[in-house]
């Protein structure tokens, strides 16, 4: 029964919604998956060193899901039609509210906190007849870009090589997907979060535009940046669950009022005619030593930058027209201008978190009411919190703001504009879409880089400039690197251009189905 | 050169932001904020022309990509009480927190 959860969701779909399996039959195999692979969900205070199991899960809502997926089969019987996503396993990153349901971000500060209304992202995939299999792990507050500083131990490592990071910060999702513990997980994306992860966990992940899909009931980070978004092991399936997610949202007024088309009608149709662009600026690191206050520039793997051209040359084949050179020479500023955008909206998003209304409260004896505000949250959160909310309180000072904060979003508006030369359909180039690699290296081993936040934050080199500007992009599987770790490439789109950059990545998944790195499995699922 | 966040500025900041700090956490954090604002201070070297706006999303939402305006409404939320059930300490439908500091006026 177990191979069930390694289908892909379209094809899981339709086999439930034909009556050949059951969602219930569905949901039991990717819960005995669970029981086969993620060893002891994390936990407050667990062991840090584990390195042998996934690790992907905080809760796992077995009861829940069992009835969900009963439901569904109830209304199956009765010649319903229970949905596009009927009986189809998925997590959530738990950095979304789920009523009823433990929602801890991570973070000691909101261990307790049991949701009292659920995201509606999620609502949307309950509603598509997804079965929810629980709230998988994230860096704490989504803070990170390896899982590590989760306050849920051990937090969840990568499917290929568990002694190696699964990447962040919605790396519990990617991890999930990746070793077949439900064919799709919802993640964020604030700087990379679901395209890193997905880089290194070998799966598919998507970044829609700004706005397209609702934040409502998602713990916020940078409220200007952050996209919940799809992860799945193909295309269709990603392209089914935006289909399933996306949309306006009375509940959140940065939900954009476009109307959503179907992601999956132009699958198929290929590349034909497309203008796809590959940068030199994205084709190297630009790489800041602190010790020294020097920046150097040094130029993509090997692997890596051969996993692009690659794709480039499939992509040309199957009837794209490459188009080299396109400048986009405000790349290397993106993690900078983010430290700063980043960190502001961090640090007045977490000063809700007091001990008053919801979460920990410490068990000491406070003074008075601000004694209890310190005490709490100098318990309740981690180091990354804790950085972020310092480090934004000083860069948005009023005697720092106009030196930082406002020259960082006037950054982000050169940012954009790289990229809006680049889309122009007057402009020099007229791509439908830009070639990238995902990140700068493969998935690197736990705890190499955890601490130096500099170092980690320059992980998302290549993925948040598409942040900044709020344009989509898409992370693909693209091979794997000799030491057997996944290699992503990314392809980032015009505003609301998700159904183009998903007719491209499928076209690119067809002309690589026969490659032999597609026939590899994770390490975690040999002799499963 | 000094580094910009001394630890008189830190020990302020940690003040505002309403937390508390052992020494070894505050030494690694200050420390962190340095090496972070030496990253950041690229940013003053980036030409910027003149009249370049400040971007408050990447992406600019015009009135037709906005939600409507919606009628002021209110709403009862059906949830009051599961969402008192999450404070730590109530008592008759209102958070119960420890003395709040002040001054008494003459």
């Amino acid at each position: 029964m177990s191979e069930l959860c390694d289908l892909p969701a379209h094809e899981l779909a339709t086999r439930i919604r034909k009556k050949e399996v059951s969602a219930l039959e569905a949901t039991e195999a990717a819960l005995e998956r669970v029981r086969a692979v993620d060893g002891d969900p994390g936990r407050l205070d667990g062991p840090a060193d584990e390195v042998q199991k996934v690790h992907a899960f905080i809760t796992v809502t077995e009861e829940r899901a069992r009835q969900q997926a009963k439901a569904i089969d109830e209304r199956l019987a009765k010649g319903e039609v229970p949905g596009p996503l009927a009986g189809v396993p998925y997590t959530v990153k738990d950095i979304f509210a789920v009523k009823d349901v433990l929602t801890t971000a991570a973070s000691r500060i909101l261990s307790n906190f049991v949701a009292p209304y659920t995201a509606t992202p999620v609502e949307r995939l309950d509603a598509a007849g997804a079965v929810m299999l629980g709230k998988v792990n994230l860096d704490e507050f989504t803070y990170g870009s390896s899982n590590e500083s989760s306050a849920y131990q051990p937090a969840s490592r990568n499917p290929w090589n568990p002694a190696h990071v699964p990447g962040g910060s919605s790396g519990g999702s990617a991890a999930a997907v990746a070793a077949g513990e439900g064919a799709l997980s919802l993640g964020t994306d604030t700087a990379g979060s679901i395209r890193q992860p997905a880089a290194f966990c070998g799966v598919v992940g998507m970044k829609p535009t700004y706005g397209r899909v609702s934040r409502y009931g998602l713990i916020a980070f940078g409220s200007s940046l952050d996209c919940p978004g799809p992860m799945a092991r193909n295309v269709r399936d990603t392209a089914m669950m935006l289909n399933a997610i996306a949309g306006p949202d009375p509940r959140d007024s940065t939900a954009a009022a476009t109307p959503v088309s179907d992601y999956t009608a132009a699958l198929e149709e290929g590349v034909k005619g497309m203008r796809i662009g590959l940068s030199p600026d994205y084709d190297k690191i630009t790489f800041f030593d602190p010790e020294t206050g020097e920046f150097g520039s040094q130029p993509l793997p090997k692997e890596i930058a051969d996993a692009v051209l690659r794709a480039a040359d499939k992509l040309s084949d199957a009837g794209a027209r490459i188009i080299e050179n396109v400048p986009m020479p405000h790349t290397r500023y993106g993690i900078p201008a983010y430290f700063v955008i980043s960190r502001v909206e961090a640090a007045s998003n977490l000063h809700r978190f007091d001990g008053v209304k919801y979460g920990h409260r410490t068990a000491l004896k406070p003074t008075d009411l601000r004694d209890l505000y310190r005490k709490t949250r100098a318990e309740g959160f981690g180091p990354q919190p804790k950085l972020r909310i310092l480090m934004g309180m000083y860069v948005s000072a009023a005697q720092y703001s106009e030196q930082y904060y406002h020259r960082a979003l006037q950054v982000r508006s050169l940012i954009r504009g790289d990229f809006d030369a680049a889309f122009d359909a007057n402009g020099a180039h007229k791509l439908d879409a830009l070639l990238t690699a995902t990140t700068p290296t493969t998935a690197f081993p736990v705890g190499d880089i955890y601490g130096d936040s500099v170092l980690m934050q320059y992980a998302d080199q290549l993925a948040v400039p598409a942040n900044h500007a709020g344009v989509p992009a898409i992370s693909l599987p693209a091979g794997l690197s000799g030491d057997k770790l996944p290699l992503g490439i990314q392809l980032v789109g015009p505003d609301f251009s998700e159904a183009t950059l998903l007719r491209a990545a499928r076209a690119y998944e067809a002309a690589t189905e026969g490659d032999a790195w597609r026939a590899e499995r994770p390490k975690v699922l040999v002799g499963v | 050169m000094a580094e910009p966040i001394s630890p008189d500025l830190f020990n302020h900041l940690v003040e505002l932001a309403a937390l508390e700090l052992s020494a070894e956490d505050a030494e690694y954090l200050r420390d962190q904020m340095n090496k972070q604002l030496k990253s950041i201070e690229e940013l003053a070297a980036i030409p910027i022309p003149e009249g370049t706006p400040s971007a408050a999303h990447g992406v600019p939402f015009p009135a037709e990509l906005r939600a409507p305006l919606r009628k002021d409404t209110q709403v009862q939320a059906p949830e009051a009480a599961d969402i008192q059930a999450g404070a730590p300490q109530t008592s008759d439908g209102y958070f119960v927190v420890p003395e709040i500091p002040h001054e008494d006026l003459d």
